[in-house]
């Protein structure tokens, strides 16, 4: 029967193909495969929609048939082959990815091959179906057939859940003592592909590894090459003592050791090779010794891949690199170079890229190469082949110098005029600016090389190009004079092209463009500044303009604005952009047009730079201080200090822009700086000082602090202090390269011959202006430190001015913190070398312990002659066996008596010992010594047993952010019963962060059984790598100046202290502070991160409350300690809670899950406790919140408030419910849905004496702010509010007119009342569409229509148009994101709650709400009247 | 590492794709389409590795065929200051030259193959020299393929080279199937 089914199905598509296709091909089908006649079917096919049609055709029969229960697994098979095909051809074939794991679960060998292979090509890593190939992989893994095994083995390796390694894992690890190579071959691979996924997973199982390198078989041991090229990759210093491992392994396979079955055109496998070569130069890298070891054995391959094939260049290509990778020899180098200039002379174009390539590594290494294949470069650089070319300037950029950097970046910038390619522009362009800013010989050509990179790399390139560049104009060098000419040829250039018709420049050039004719035009004496505005005004009015950039283009207009004598087009744009719908631009108008009428503060404000000054600020901000204060005195909300503003953004997906010039360089740093748009928005500055309103320490004389806003902290440090010695030394050598380059032309010139193409010559000439000042005499300058190299722009060493100046500035940030920083450590050293000594006795103790011997050798096992005929699959192919050194399994061990480190350490502080796992073996215990230069883990490992264990090892497993130092992986042979022993561990932080966790194992043996495992983790917090700083009152001084990164917090007490003591008591204590000076209700700490990250803090308290104000070189580092200070201070006032409203959450969907969120969040109200959620499903509890049946949650004390976030129609009954058990209650909208029923609900609230609250978020958005604002005082003709999402369910949510109250509620909040004119409902349900229009009036007689459309597909999009008597509004500019609506909601929730809105509010907002709900009402009845 | 292994006719149609990242569906037949045409603008002066946005591609032609291998060695590392991407060295002529051998491999497997069954026919090398309507034929047998090219690259990395070790599974699976 089946057959016969199959048989049908398959002459389906016979029966359809030739008739709809007429291709001669599928007629021929029968013949081949089904697939077969698919491919040909498809091959035959002109168009891309005739192939879409087939495939089509193709994947709904194969529907069809995989879905059919009658399908016999072959002809699955044959299916799934099929969709592969059609998925390859990138249609999608998701219907059959079931069918493909069923297929591997239940066909035979090769059906499951086929399954597992459309598994693996269908899926992906985190794809869903994976989950139940688990137990099929897992049947597999443990069946009898090898063929079997293979294949569960190369799935694993190829696709498998990460979190279910656990499952498999043991499985597989089994299997590398399997007796078939192929099989341990394969677990190998399996096990590399966890250790790509899942790095901790296998950790255990590194002794593995080794006996896999260590195996009979060339093929296990190749594949485990993979891992340790990995993981040598990742920590080179790890894997040293296997280098003579691989050597070894190197020697035999080039010494031609291995079975011939392995050679590839008599090439002795040269991938493996390559891989072995990979791997000895990581090893080697900067390695003395190391790479001593192997220089005779890459000697030997140099010399071995002497036949003249492909794969033996690749081989000599590998070998090079790794020559020239690790400690040099200079025979080797020799060898090397000749090497290259094999593959550079070659006339094979392959052979020439790989030699171009391995030039431009290897002259980083020594310039001087070059000079011996310049006629070949400057050959390639003509090369007819773009990839040649592009190979050659990559050399090129390696090699440039102040000398021939022109030359240079004029063929680089050929290139780049003739390449499309993005990728290649973007690099490109880099690579110019770079160059152009290290070595440009003079100002003309630096602003011609830029306004190219500017116009041909424009939109695509890094911004941080554009920022480099204009910060290089502002901050200027050494010279003045040249300065100010650099700007005003900049000035004139982009003048002449701005004056240029009809060409149009990338958005970025013109941004630079403006931004420096606002700066700078001033230098210019033939054109007024009038004129200048008048083409900026030009550009703004442009169409191609964006309107970034004209927020540039009118911040440049701002800065000219002064010097201008009539403001005529000033006017013009004023006028033209106080009504722009874009705010930012609205903005700078508005913005204008003020300083406009102020003309003295204008004067003193923009005409700062002109005169060659810096302009000042106020870091500290304290003239806002009266303004502050007065705001908070009038109710103001307090200012949010920057970590928690950053927490509130990191809830949202999206953030408001609020640097609109789009100048800001980098956001963080910046603070109290301004901006080289001249004139500053950032928020960073706005309201800084808000805190409570208190004055500046005038101890500290912080008032008024004068800082220059472009300072060295963002200079490049090399530069200031080496600029001058490496020009001293460049000066001399320049001469002598002439004569060397000059010489070597020579050479060049006898050994061509005396007879010389012109075009020769010209190529003579290009390359000594290419290769000037490569001789070997520069090598010096040159090696390792291409930055290094004079600058024609050397920036002007600002240090030296702020040393000479009087007044108080702020110091070279890093020499000064360097300075007292070294100081500090003197002191600590001392103590160090006190303890150190004490270690230094311990370790030579051990050194007379045993040394540790690998138990277990590879076992030397007798050449078989015994061989299966083909196909040999499982034939083991046996090598000889090299010895590993024999300590190479184990590490030497760190053993430190207990006792007598508790000793040493007494002086440190420690935490008290934790036991941190245990079993009824040993147990392990830990504590912390919080060492003055860093942090010391110790863990201690006590036996509990009569038996002794063995191999004890203790593994940390690597974390983020932490740096394990001191001898991971230690190691203990033998442990006698009853003893102690301890491993320590040094711990570094390696970027701040408020907690980590750090987890670790510990391995061991008894008795000869199983080797055992026990896990652990230790919490480690910031706090535990915070040091007093011990510095003197003027270094807090000055280090508080250095820094930029602010962090202001102002804590409330719960009781008044009386003194200040016992604030810094506290901090001095719990968070190792250093107190340096007290004064009145003022106190200076500081502290340090380890090593070296200071950061100090200023402390006041003031009434109830203390402010703290941070500053430090990192900015995470002051928002961490400010978390763990608040944390410290409030500990005791979080006991003593005030009056709380107990919550629970009815409903957790959406709205109800972003409820519980901001409860649980820190921005929550004081006021509400989150107690619990009712929910109808069983749920349980949800992320630590508990479910609470209904009825409990009516009846229980505990709650006073509920928050109804369930459908709209269960809202009216849960009111009800909870008012009448006497809790207050927020509702999100509609809070009923008919407005007899919310008037019912208002009476019981008002009778219960409760809360009610309906939500409206939509009241607390942006935009209704800004039409809000729009719309006030303005008389409406008529207008619209055109709504689209798409459909609702009607049973839940309502009818359109009330699941759409929000929109109703912004009309009624915008124009007041509203009278009903007419309404009517498109409803076809089939579609799931509706539409409902209505027809509104306001008071003023107004029109107003409102409109709610979904349907299948909809955007959810607001329309909207209002017509005024003076003017028109189209649509609402999208204000950003509206950050916590639903926070600031609940707030006015605890406002009413606490009764601090006022009854007149109160009232109004009831009344708006019914009227709302009563209209929604009788819109419905208009369009229902049925209802 | 191998980031994709590519078998595409002169035409554009794909014969064989094998991604060893993933990458998305709709992409995969714009990348595809990109490779064939970067592939086919070059002349056989020009040499054999192209640079594709930040891959590089390897390619060999045979015939009609063209097998392209995207390698991708560049680690993208912020720096702090500049715009420098940390170039990690890739031996292209290593690729190069494995391509050949699998070209090779699937040479042997489908001439040893003909011996049992009529339909393979034809050596796929020396159909690649005859005509190009060759390779639909080992296209034919495109799970074949497939297993072959498992038993050679996984994730990325050439994992066996060796003829005799890499067809030992198929040609059990063809034995037992048989059977």
């Amino acid at each position: 029967m089946s057959d016969m089914v199959e048989r049908t199905l398959t002459a389906l598509p016979g029966l359809f193909l030739p008739n709809q296709l007429g291709g001669p091909a599928a007629s021929r089908a029968p013949f081949f495969s089904r697939l077969g006649g698919l491919i040909r079917g498809v091959t035959a096919l002109s168009s891309k929609h005739e192939e879409e049609k087939l495939i089509q055709q193709e994947l709904s029969s194969l529907k069809a048939t995989v879905s059919a229960p009658t399908t016999t697994l072959k002809m699955m098979k044959e299916c799934m082959v099929r969709l592969i095909y059609c998925e390859m051809l990138g249609y999608d074939a998701s219907f059959g990815y079931i069918h493909a794991i069923k297929l591997a679960q239940q066909g035979n060998l090769l059906e499951k091959r086929v399954g597992y292979l459309a598994v693996s090509l269908f899926l992906h890593e985190s794809h869903e179906l994976l989950l139940l190939l688990v137990n099929t992989v897992v049947k597999d893994l443990q069946s009898t057939n090898l063929v079997e095994v293979c294949m569960a083995l190369t799935v694993v390796s190829q696709i498998f859940p990460r979190e279910m390694i656990p499952a498999v894992l043991p499985l597989i690890e089994d299997k590398l003592q399997h007796s078939k190579e192929i099989i341990r071959r394969k677990a190998v691979l399996a096990l590399y592909k966890f250790y790509l996924i899942a790095p901790n997973q296998v950790q255990h199982i590194h002794t593995k590894f080794r006996k896999a390198l260590c195996d009979r078989d060339v093929g296990v041991m190749a594949a485990s090459l993979h891992i340790y090229l990995r993981m040598i990759k990742e920590n080179s210093s790890g894997y040293k003592d296997l280098t003579e491992s691989f050597v070894a392994i190197l020697k035999q396979v080039v010494g031609g050791k291995l079975p011939f079955e392995f050679s590839y055109h008599s090439v002795p496998a040269p991938w493996l090779q390559i891989q072995l070569l990979r791997i000895l130069g990581l090893l080697g890298k900067d390695d003395q010794r190391t790479s001593e070891l192997m220089y005779d054995v890459l000697d030997e391959s140099l010399r071995r891949a002497e036949l003249n094939h492909n794969v033996t260049y690749a081989i000599l290509f590998e070998c090079v690199h790794t020559i020239y990778s690790i400690y040099p020899k200079s025979e080797l180098l020799e060898k090397a170079v000749k090497c290259i200039g094999k593959f550079v002379l070659s006339p094979k174009i392959n052979l020439k890229y790989l030699g171009l390539k391995a030039l431009t590594y290897v002259i980083q290494q020594d310039p001087s190469l070059a000079l011996q294949h310049q006629i070949t470069i400057i050959e390639c650089l003509d090369h007819p082949d773009p990839i040649i070319k592009r190979e050659t300037l990559e050399l090129l950029y390696r090699i440039t110098n102040a000398q021939n950097v022109v030359v240079i970046v004029q063929k680089m910038l050929e290139y780049l005029h003739q390449s499309k390619e993005e990728y290649i522009i973007i690099n490109l362009v880099g690579k110019i600016a770079e160059l152009a800013e290290k070595y440009a010989p003079d100002n003309v050509w630096f602003i011609q090389t830029m306004n190219a990179v500017f116009s041909v790399g424009g939109d695509v390139m890094h911004p941080d190009i554009l920022s480099n560049f204009l910060r290089l104009l502002a901050e200027g060098f050494d010279d003045e004079v040249e300065d100010q000419q650099l700007r005003l040829y900049a000035v004139q250039s982009y003048l002449t092209l701005l004056d240029m018709e009809n060409t149009f420049y990338p958005q970025r050039f013109l941004q630079v463009m403006s931004w420096v004719l606002g700066e700078y035009s001033y230098l210019l004496d033939e054109e007024s500044p009038e004129e200048i505005i008048t083409r900026l005004y030009k550009l703004l009015m442009s169409d191609f303009v964006s309107s970034e950039t004209k927020a540039w283009l009118i911040a440049a207009v701002t800065k000219l604005m002064p010097q201008a004598h009539s403001s005529h087009i000033v006017e013009k744009l004023i006028q033209e952009f106080t009504v722009s719908l874009n705010t930012c631009l609205r903005q700078h108008a508005f913005e204008l047009k003020h300083l406009g009428e102020n003309v003295e503060l204008m004067k003193s404000l923009l005409q700062g730079t002109q005169n060659g000054e810096d302009i000042v600020a106020d870091a500290s901000l304290s003239f806002l201080d009266g303004f502050v204060a007065e705001g908070l005195s009038q109710g103001a909300a307090p200012y949010k200090p920057h970590h928690q503003r950053q927490e509130e953004q990191l809830s949202q997906e999206k953030v408001l822009n609020f640097e609109p010039y789009g100048l800001s360089f980098s956001s963080s740093g910046f603070t109290g700086r301004q901006s080289p748009a001249g004139i500053s928005l950032d928020s960073d500055i706005s309201g800084n000082s808000a805190e409570t309103g208190l004055k500046e320490t005038s101890s500290l004389k912080l008032e008024g602090i004068k800082k220059l806003w472009g300072k060295e902290g963002y200079l490049p440090k090399k530069e200031s202090g080496t600029g001058d010695k490496m020009e001293a030394l460049h000066v001399p050598a320049e001469g002598a390269t002439m004569e060397n380059v000059e010489q070597a032309t020579a050479r060049k010139d006898q050994a061509q011959g005396l007879t010389q193409s012109t075009e020769e010559k010209e190529k003579q000439l290009l390359a000594s202006s290419l290769f000037v000042g490569l001789g070997p005499e520069n090598t010096i300058n040159l090696l390792g430190k291409a930055d290094v190299v004079s600058h024609k722009f050397r920036r002007k060493s600002k240090f030296k001015v702020a040393q000479s100046d009087k007044t108080p500035r702020a110091p070279n940030h890093t020499s000064s913190t360097l300075s007292t920083l070294s100081h500090v450590a003197g002191v600590d050293d001392v103590a160090l070398n006190t303890l150190g000594g004490g270690e230094t006795e311990l370790s030579s103790e051990l050194l007379g312990s045993e040394p540790v011997s690998d138990s277990e050798l590879p076992s030397v096992e007798k050449l078989s002659s015994i061989s299966l005929p083909a196909p040999s699959l499982f034939a083991d192919n046996n090598m000889e066996v090299f010895h590993p050194p024999s300590s190479s399994a184990t590490s030497t061990v760190q053993e430190i008596n207990l006792a007598s480190l508790l000793e040493e350490t007494h002086e440190c502080k420690h935490s008290s010992l934790v036991e941190v796992c245990s079993d009824e073996n040993l147990s392990v215990s830990s504590y912390k010594i919080w060492k003055d230069d860093g942090l010391l883990m110790i863990w201690s490992v006590t036996t509990k047993t009569d038996s002794e264990l063995t191999d004890v090892q203790l593994e940390i497993s690597p974390v983020e952010n932490f740096k394990i130092i001191e001898q991971p992986g230690s190691c203990l042979p033998v442990m006698e019963p009853e003893s102690t022993k301890s491993f320590q561990y040094g711990v570094q932080m390696e970027s701040p962060s408020v907690e980590g966790t750090l987890s670790g194992f510990i391995n061991y043996q008894i008795l000869d059984s199983h080797s055992l495992q026990l896990e652990f983790s230790m919490n480690l917090s910031l706090l535990d790598f915070i040091r007093p700083l011990k510095i003197s009152t003027e270094d807090f001084g000055k280090l508080w100046l250095s820094f930029a990164n602010d962090v202001k917090q102002t804590i409330k007490l719960s009781e008044p202290r009386v003194a200040l003591a016992s604030v810094l008591m506290e901090l001095q204590q719990k968070l190792r502070l250093h107190v340096i000076d007290v004064v009145g209700n003022e106190g200076l700490l500081a502290c340090k991160l380890l090593p070296s990250t200071p950061c100090v803090l200023h402390c006041r308290v003031h009434a109830d409350a203390v402010a703290l104000w941070f500053r430090s070189s990192c900015s995470v580092l002051s928002d961490y300690l400010s978390c763990h200070c608040q944390k410290t201070l409030t500990e005791e006032t979080k006991m003593s809670t005030e009056r709380k409203f107990g919550v629970v959450v009815v409903g957790v969907g959406r709205a109800g899950s972003v409820r519980i969120r901001d409860l649980r969040g820190p921005h929550s109200s004081a006021f509400l406790n989150l107690v619990g959620f009712v929910s109808r499903r069983e749920l349980g509890s949800l992320d630590e919140v508990r479910q609470i049946p209904l009825e409990d949650a009516l009846c229980s004390q505990e709650i006073d408030v509920a928050y109804i976030c369930s459908e709209s129609s269960s809202h009216e009954d849960y009111i009800r419910q909870f008012l009448q058990a006497g809790k207050h209650v927020l509702v999100e909208y509609p809070m009923a849905l008919s407005s007899s029923a919310a008037q019912d609900l208002w009476e019981l609230a008002a009778q219960k004496g409760k809360v009610l609250h309906e939500e409206h978020v939509e009241l607390l958005m942006e935009e209704f702010a800004f039409l809000k604002k729009e719309v006030t005082g303005k008389e409406l003709l008529k207008g619209s509010l055109h709504f689209t999402a798409s459909p609702l369910e009607e049973d839940k949510f309502g009818f359109p007119a009330f699941s759409g109250i929000s929109r109703l509620t912004w009309l009624v909040s915008l124009f007041g009342e509203l009278s009903l004119i007419s309404a009517t409902l498109e409803h076809r349900k089939e579609d799931r569409y509706l539409k409902m229009t209505v027809q509104l009036e306001t008071q003023d007689k107004g029109l107003l229509s409102w409109i709610e459309e979904r349907g299948p597909g909809f955007k959810r999009n607001r329309y909207l148009n209002f017509q005024f008597k003076s003017g028109s509004l189209e649509n609402v500019p999208s204000a950003g994101v509206n950050k916590n609506i639903f926070l600031k909601d609940q707030d006015i929730f605890v406002q009413k709650l606490l009764g601090q809105v006022s009854a007149e509010d109160l009232d109004a907002e009831k009344k708006r709400i019914l009227h709302c709900l009563g209209l929604a009402d009788n819109i419905r009845k208009l369009c229902r009247p049925e209802e | 590492m191998i980031k994709f292994f590519l078998m595409v006719n002169k035409q554009g149609q794909t014969r064989l794709s094998k991604y060893y990242e993933h990458v998305e569906i709709n992409k995969r037949a714009l990348l595809e389409t990109d490779v064939i045409k970067s592939c086919l603008s070059r002349s056989s002066e020009q040499c054999s590795f192209i640079e594709y946005k930040d891959f590089k591609l390897i390619y060999r032609q045979y015939a009609a065929l063209f097998i392209v291998v995207g390698v991708n060695e560049t680690e993208v590392r912020r720096q702090k200051s500049l715009r420098r991407c940390k170039t990690l060295f890739s031996n292209e002529m290593a690729i190069y030259e494995f391509i050949h051998n699998f070209v090779e491999v699937l040479d042997e497997y489908f001439s040893r193959v003909s011996e049992l069954d009529v339909s393979f026919s034809v050596p796929f090398l020396m159909v690649c020299g005859k005509a190009h309507s060759g390779p639909d034929q080992i296209m034919f047998n495109l799970d074949k393929v497939h297993i072959i090219l498992d038993e050679m690259v996984l994730n990325g990395c050439i994992v066996e080279t060796n003829r005799t070790r890499v067809l030992a599974p198929l040609l059990i699976l063809d034995k037992m199937s048989e059977s």
